[in-house]
């Protein structure tokens, strides 16, 4: 016996996936502005053809937990996954999600870091994207402190 | 018309640790100037890095990545007097290419 709300619940799930797989597969252009231009985590990831994110401790994020100026917050992305194909770093709370995204190859290892600029507190992400399409994440809290009272 | 980058390469064990410190504006176009009209973005787009002429790693970039950038990776099979170098491209078009050589 199903409830209507479980009725409703369902059909929003089926057309989330519809609409998931509706979304072209770009070939690899110069630059891609959809992924820089998504607003969240999810779209950022999917505009590298990755799939539905999922939480592993396969993969890992590093950052301060308080971050005294927002504009230059050290950030670092690694896995030890094999068949990667490339690390994402976002920032949930940014205008737009993406910060940076790196090919992985063979030559070098999934482990990068850069420095962010974040405009408040927020989640940042690091996350891996399969040869498969899976996405795999870690998330980390950065609390970002203005004034410089230094939290 | 770009400062040069800063590289530092350093071997250890089977790969080298690369550290590039770059000299750019990453203007975010979210902010605004003092007549209160918004400051347009200028970011570097791509980066790109090779060893010994053969690429090994690529990148894209978005304006949230911090003004005058810190990058670092790891190059495997990397050791010392190898070359590393590293190009960026902005969202002017603007590029530039500095050389290391592993230590």
């Amino acid at each position: 016996m199903q409830t209507r709300r479980e009725t409703i619940k369902q059909s929003m799930v089926v057309a989330g996936l519809l609409a998931s797989a509706g979304i072209p597969q770009f070939a690899q252009a110069a630059f891609n502005k959809t992924g820089f231009d998504a607003k969240s985590v999810q779209d950022a990831v999917k505009a590298y053809g990755g799939g539905a994110i999922a939480e592993s401790k396969d993969v890992t994020i590093t950052g301060p937990d308080i971050a005294e100026n927002g504009a230059v917050v050290p950030l670092g992305a690694s896995t030890s996954l094999s068949g990667v194909k490339q690390m994402l770093v976002l920032v949930e709370k940014n205008p737009a999600a993406l910060v940076a995204m790196f090919h992985v190859s063979d030559a070098v290892e999934a482990n990068f870091s850069t420095r962010a600029k974040m405009g408040q507190s927020s989640d940042v992400y690091a996350v891996a994207i399969m040869a498969d399409g899976k996405a795999l994440f870690a998330k980390k809290e950065v609390k970002v402190t203005l004034g410089g009272c230094g939290g | 018309m770009a400062d040069p980058m800063r590289i530092r390469a350093q071997a250890s064990g089977d790969k080298a640790t690369v550290r590039v410190l770059m000299s750019h504006e990453m203007e975010s176009g979210q902010r605004k100037d003092a007549a209160g009209k918004t400051v347009p973005a200028w970011f570097i787009q791509e980066v790109t890095a090779t060893h010994n002429g053969k690429p090994v790693l690529s990148a894209e970039w978005g304006p949230a990545v911090s003004k005058n950038p810190f990058l670092q990776f790891a190059v495997k099979g990397a050791k010392a007097g190898d070359k590393i170098a590293v190009t960026w491209k902005d969202s002017k078009g603007d590029t530039r290419t500095d050389e290391a050589t592993v230590s």
